[in-house]
């Protein structure tokens, strides 16, 4: 018993060891800190308003082509005949990927590089990365388009949702919270307030998050019942042994 | 003509088969009259769960392979139609790379109990190098698969990877295009990675294995005292007095273990498939760009320990074919662990505090390393990761002394309880 016990402490202390250093990990896209956001793809509404917000600001340089527009209503609860009208571009068909209406050619023309394609993005960079980059746009006139952003410095996509946030200037770092997400200030106000736009751009990630991978909801479904499963295996297998295990000793 | 009848005396349908084919022989031999010790602890269900990994990787292997397109322009979008539109992909891609990285947790496990208890001693060194040799073939397996998803850090880590064949003098750049197919890594090389991954290396792998379980069977299984339990035996029966049927005691007992390693496993699978970006990587999220390097290239979680050896090493005329050499060699003396442990016992309950203290200081250190391996390079992480390179070759290197010299305690006749 007592060895036992032993090898138990020594796969736990190993275990133990790994699992505590695992956290620390960094990621290996570094840069400021980003802002606190939790994705909520399980948001129905947020998500259907995220996807209006995406098709009427996003996708007219932005593809997704890994996701389908029946696929997103079916997942996203939206009626064919709103589709059609309210989401879908001219001639697109239902079981076609959102693709946008941007020439690659001239796209790196106007802005040095095509618009990446967002299905992936989430995962990619992080939901809390696309929250705080799409709130972050700072007017610079060092650049060509006239603004910056701290989270992709160099950034060549416009500031296209300027008019909804309104222009803000990038404040130095105070003094001992240079670690902090950096902060700015509004020189000129949008046609949302602050707390609207923070919404509007939450709504939007949940959708990316949603698009990133559409069947994430059912896969966590899906879990609880195979775990419930298994623990009901478990007992099984465990009195089983029991049992034959009695004239062992 | 008459035909000779089987030693078994079985009729009907198994009996014709008995008569043509060893079935029940098998079936005895292996299973009902394999006589393994009763006293397995813990440790010893990972041999059993490496099986059941493997299958698993089999089994979703066979339907990834289905619907997946390798080519340089083709295999990213394929893995996301998998993961969208082929019915039950996702899951079928999540539990073969989650399958990966349980397979390296499991091997990792079956090898150290290894090590404790000393399964790799006489008669057992065919056993362990058979295990050793699965061991490389997994790591090359791994990485064929790592490459196949074809998104940055597939790409370029396959860069990386491949170009350590650069360090090679004299032939070395000529092997690097050799094996790649092109200047740089491109379609053609993840075409034949790909060949490797479905055919050659699986081919081996399951050869191996069998060869790693005959072997196993042909001398019987160790156990945590390291007492030969063939040295006592019934005299009527001439059944082990400490053996037991592995059917149906270890089948059953086995299946416990199962039930809670797929209890862990479909936790991952189902509510941490990217394993916090261990099994599925953030940069593997987007499609390999030649121009685009990734801000920090590392390695799957598995190979830290090696990676932080080859990055600690200092490199030798701006070449790191020494610090190639000592990641090589870390793999390599693996093989020689039977003879390089002298320990007139063999589990570790039995020796000295010197050696035990060793194991489990190697047990922190492998750990420590693989945890380097994963982290960004720093002044401090490369003097740790050299005295920890130290300590690992100081631990097989020494062996042969520090095993020999120390006093070991007596081992008793028959297994404790």
């Amino acid at each position: 018993m007592k060895r036992l016990t032993f090898s138990a402490i020594l796969a736990a202390a190993c275990l133990s060891l790994t699992a505590g250093l695992m956290p620390s990990l960094s990621r290996a896209d570094e840069g400021p800190a980003t802002l606190q956001f939790r994705e909520d793809v399980g948001n129905l509404p947020s998500a259907q308003r995220g996807a209006r917000d995406f098709m009427a600001y996003c996708s007219g340089c932005h593809a997704m082509k890994y996701l389908r527009y029946n696929r997103l209503a079916k997942d996203l609860d939206i009626p064919d005949d709103l589709l059609k009208s309210k989401l879908m571009l001219g001639t697109d068909k239902l079981g076609d990927p959102i693709s946008s209406s941007m020439p690659v050619k001239q796209a790196e023309a106007w802005f040095g590089r095509a618009p990446p394609d967002l299905t992936l993005e989430t995962k990619a960079r992080g939901s809390a990365w696309v929250y705080s980059y799409l709130q972050s746009f700072y007017l610079d006139d060092k650049r060509p388009l006239g603004v910056n952003n701290p989270y992709l410095p160099g950034v060549s996509m416009p500031a296209v949702l300027g008019e909804l946030q309104g222009w803000q200037k990038l404040e130095p770092p105070i003094k001992g919270e240079e670690e902090d997400a950096p902060k700015f200030e509004l020189v000129q106000a949008g046609t949302m307030s602050p707390q609207e736009y923070k919404e509007f751009v939450a709504d939007l990630t949940n959708f990316m998050a949603y698009a990133s991978e559409p069947g994430k909801s059912d896969r966590i479904a899906l879990g609880f019942r195979v775990i419930l499963y298994l623990l009901v295996l478990l007992v099984l297998t465990y009195f089983l042994k029991k049992e034959f295990w009695r004239d062992i000793h | 003509m008459a035909i000779v009848r089987n030693p078994y005396k079985t009729t009907g349908f198994l009996g014709w088969i008995d008569d043509r084919f060893p079935l029940t022989k098998m079936w005895k031999d292996h299973l009902s009259e394999y006589y393994a010790p009763k006293n397995f602890n813990f440790w010893y269900y990972f041999g059993s769960l490496a099986l059941l990994v493997l299958v698993n990787q089999l089994l979703t292997g066979i339907f990834l392979t289905m619907n997946y397109k390798p080519g340089a322009d083709t295999a990213f979008d394929s893995v996301q139609y998998i993961m969208r539109d082929v019915p039950w992909g996702s899951l079928i891609r999540y539990m073969h790379a989650t399958g990966a990285s349980a397979f390296f947790i499991v091997v990792y496990a079956h090898m150290f109990r290894g090590v404790l208890y000393g399964s790799h001693r006489k008669p057992r060194e065919l056993i362990w190098i058979f295990g050793s040799l699965i061991y490389l073939v997994l790591m090359a397996e791994a990485f064929c698969g790592y490459v196949l998803p074809w998104g940055q850090m597939s790409y370029w880590g396959a860069q990386v990877i491949i170009s350590l064949f650069g360090t090679i003098p004299y032939i070395g750049k000529g092997l690097v295009e050799w094996i790649q197919g092109d200047y740089v890594p491109a379609d053609a090389t993840l075409n034949r990675l790909f060949s490797l991954h479905v055919i050659a290396l699986p081919f081996v792998l399951v050869g191996l294995v069998f060869a790693h379980i005959l072997a196993l069977h042909e001398v019987g299984s160790n156990n945590p005292d390291g007492v030969d339990i063939k040295a006592k035996k019934d005299p009527a029966t001439h059944i082990p007095l400490d053996g037991i049927a592995f059917h149906p005691y270890y089948t059953v007992k086995d299946l416990v273990g199962i039930s809670v390693f797929l209890i862990i496993f479909s936790a991952v699978i189902f509510f941490a498939p990217e394993g916090g970006g261990m099994v599925l990587e953030q940069p593997n999220f987007q499609a390999a760009n030649p121009q685009v390097t990734p801000p920090e290239i590392t390695p799957a979680w598995y190979f830290g320990v090696f990676y932080a050896m080859l990055r600690a090493t200092p490199s030798l005329f701006h070449s790191a074919l020494p610090g190639v050499i000592v990641m090589g060699g870390a793999v390599v003396i693996l093989f020689f662990l039977p003879w390089l442990d002298r320990s007139p016992v063999k589990s570790w309950r039995y020796k000295g505090p010197v050696f035990r203290s060793l194991i489990i200081l190697f047990a922190i250190d492998f750990c420590v390393l693989n945890y380097l391996g994963m982290q960004p390079v720093s002044p401090i992480h490369t003097v740790i990761a050299r005295i920890g390179a130290v300590i690992y070759f100081g631990f097989f290197l020494l062996m042969p002394f520090y095993s020999q010299w120390e006093k070991t305690k007596p081992v008793p006749e028959r297994v404790t309880e």
